[in-house]
């Protein structure tokens, strides 16, 4: 393992302190959640020196809260936690799903949320279901607070929006209306412990006469960040969400695509399953979204 | 490095020990306490060999830092026997014969203890999901999962 210092601060504060003051001394500090990529990256491909930042102790990251019209999500908090809480799997499925997909359950033990999108891997399982549901960061710095749409904060593979003082407490999302529905499907080539081929989130609005009113939809491992795709809302809003209006999202879907052929699959192979991905998730929204109401 | 000075409770027993910043729960398990039941395989997380409870929540203890275990409660292999014996899932495993080269093991042993705990009467859909995290080259599983269904049998009358 690389060699690096531990601190586990207590506030807000002292963590932007110390991450203000670590890189204006030329050193490198790091953020640490459940630390399920920042350890396996100190023991392979990044063994540079550093101090880990340990948040999970601040209640800021680790409170869960649903409130009348939104709900926060501490950034640390393990998605096993998330996925233990039936009032937030029941709101938000597709969301906690994503979660639950993260690794093994020894993975999410510990594995983060926050974690998974500031790690801000193209695959990251959790980034399309958030920009699906519409969620936004709250970020602390050394000037204090702002926030950001889930959708605007990664910038390319492996970068975001954080500057050196600032760090995720968490991310607010707009709970479900009467009839809203979520869903979030991967493609992996085995069932279990891998990572995503492609995969889409996908948040949708019924009328009461089943009519789309509102959608969202992010893509992930398709393109060097995760996207919202506004033209495959479009191809939902107004319609009853059935065969045509999915099949018109889905090539909205695999047009916006830009993906890369790796080992896993073939650029051709991605911009497919992405669509079918995008068909089944919409669907899966859909009847969630009329079994509410 | 300096040493970090850390307090915790391993199976139940109060136990202090220095380790570096660097060092992992299971490194600080097997070299400094001498509780050498849990496996290290492939120290990234993949393969479960390094399966403990943390305040009673599964992890792998290969991305945990010893650090990080200051005030908590670690469950390992070695706490799963009573002194009656061996538990119920210990007897399973030798009875169904669902181990082999037997690394895999106690990992797979604490996994199924926090499986049983959380869902008492899992089908085996749930078993494999909850295990998919811990590997084993020698048995091909099914005796693993038959050991699973057995143990949580005998748990459940025993309740
Ligand atoms: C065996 C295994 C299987 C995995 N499978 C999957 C999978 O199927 N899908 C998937 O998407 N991922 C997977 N991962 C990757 C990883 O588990 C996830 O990305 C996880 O969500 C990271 O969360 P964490 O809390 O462990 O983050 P950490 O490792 O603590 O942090 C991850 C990154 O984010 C930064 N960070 C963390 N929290 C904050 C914060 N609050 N503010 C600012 N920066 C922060 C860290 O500095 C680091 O760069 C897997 C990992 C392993 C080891
Ligand atoms: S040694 Fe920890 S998961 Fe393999
Ligand atoms: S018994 Fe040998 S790896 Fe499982």
């Amino acid at each position: 393992m690389g060699s690096f210092a531990y601190v586990a601060p207590k506030s807000v504060a002292e963590v932007t302190g110390l991450l203000s003051e670590i890189a204006g001394s030329g050193s490198r500090a790091q953020i640490m959640a459940g630390g399920t990529d920042v350890l396996v990256q100190l023991k392979t491909v990044d063994r540079s020196a550093r101090t880990l930042v340990d948040i999970k102790g601040l209640p800021e990251t680790a409170r869960l809260e649903i409130g009348e019209s939104e709900t926060y999500i501490g950034a640390a908090i393990p998605s096993a936690v998330l996925n233990e809480n039936a009032d937030l799997t029941a709101l938000f499925p597709g969301l906690t799903e994503a979660a639950d997909l993260i690794g093994s359950t020894q993975i999410q033990g510990r594995a983060s949320i926050g974690g998974n999108l500031c790690n801000s891997s193209p695959a990251g399982d959790s980034i399309p279901a958030l920009i699906a549901n519409g969620a936004v960061c709250v970020i602390a710095g050394t000037g204090g607070e702002r926030v950001l749409p889930v959708e605007d904060f990664v910038t390319g593979v492996g970068r975001n929006a954080l500057a050196d003082d600032e760090f995720l407490l968490g991310l607010k999302i707009p709970n479900p209306g009467p009839r809203t529905g979520d869903a979030y499907l991967r493609f992996i080539p085995r069932t279990e412990m891998d990572i995503a081929v492609a995969g889409c989130g996908v948040r949708l609005d019924l009328d009461e006469q089943g009519i789309c009113t509102a959608a969202r939809v992010g893509i992930g491992a398709v393109a060097p960040t995760a996207l919202l795709v506004p033209k495959a809302a479009e191809a939902l809003i107004g319609t009853a969400v059935d065969d045509a209006a999915l099949a018109a999202a889905a090539d909205a879907c695999s047009e916006a695509a830009s993906p890369i052929s790796d080992k896993r699959g073939t650029v051709a192979f991605r911009r497919k399953i992405i669509g079918v991905l995008m068909k089944r998730a919409g669907a899966i929204a859909r009847d969630r979204a009329a079994a509410r109401s | 490095m300096s040493k970090v000075h850390v307090t915790t409770r391993v199976n139940g027993d109060p136990v202090e020990f220095l380790c570096t910043p660097e060092q992992t729960l299971v490194d600080v398990l097997r070299d400094t306490l001498d509780r050498t039941g849990t496996k290290e395989g492939c120290s990234t997380g993949d393969c479960g060999a390094c399966s403990v409870l943390l305040n009673g929540r599964l992890v792998c203890a290969c991305l945990v830092l010893a650090v990080e275990s200051e005030g908590a409660e670690v469950t390992t292999i070695e706490g799963i026997a009573t002194e009656e014996g061996l538990h119920p899932i210990q007897e399973k495993f030798l009875e169904h014969a669902a181990l082999q080269c037997g690394i895999c093991t106690p990992g797979f042993i604490v996994a199924t203890k926090a499986l049983l705990d959380k869902h008492p009467e899992p089908d085996e859909e749930t078993i494999r999901y909850w295990l998919a995290g811990n590997l084993c080259r020698c048995t091909g599983y099914d005796k693993i999962i038959r050991a699973v269904q057995d143990a949580a049998t005998t748990l459940a009358h025993e309740a």
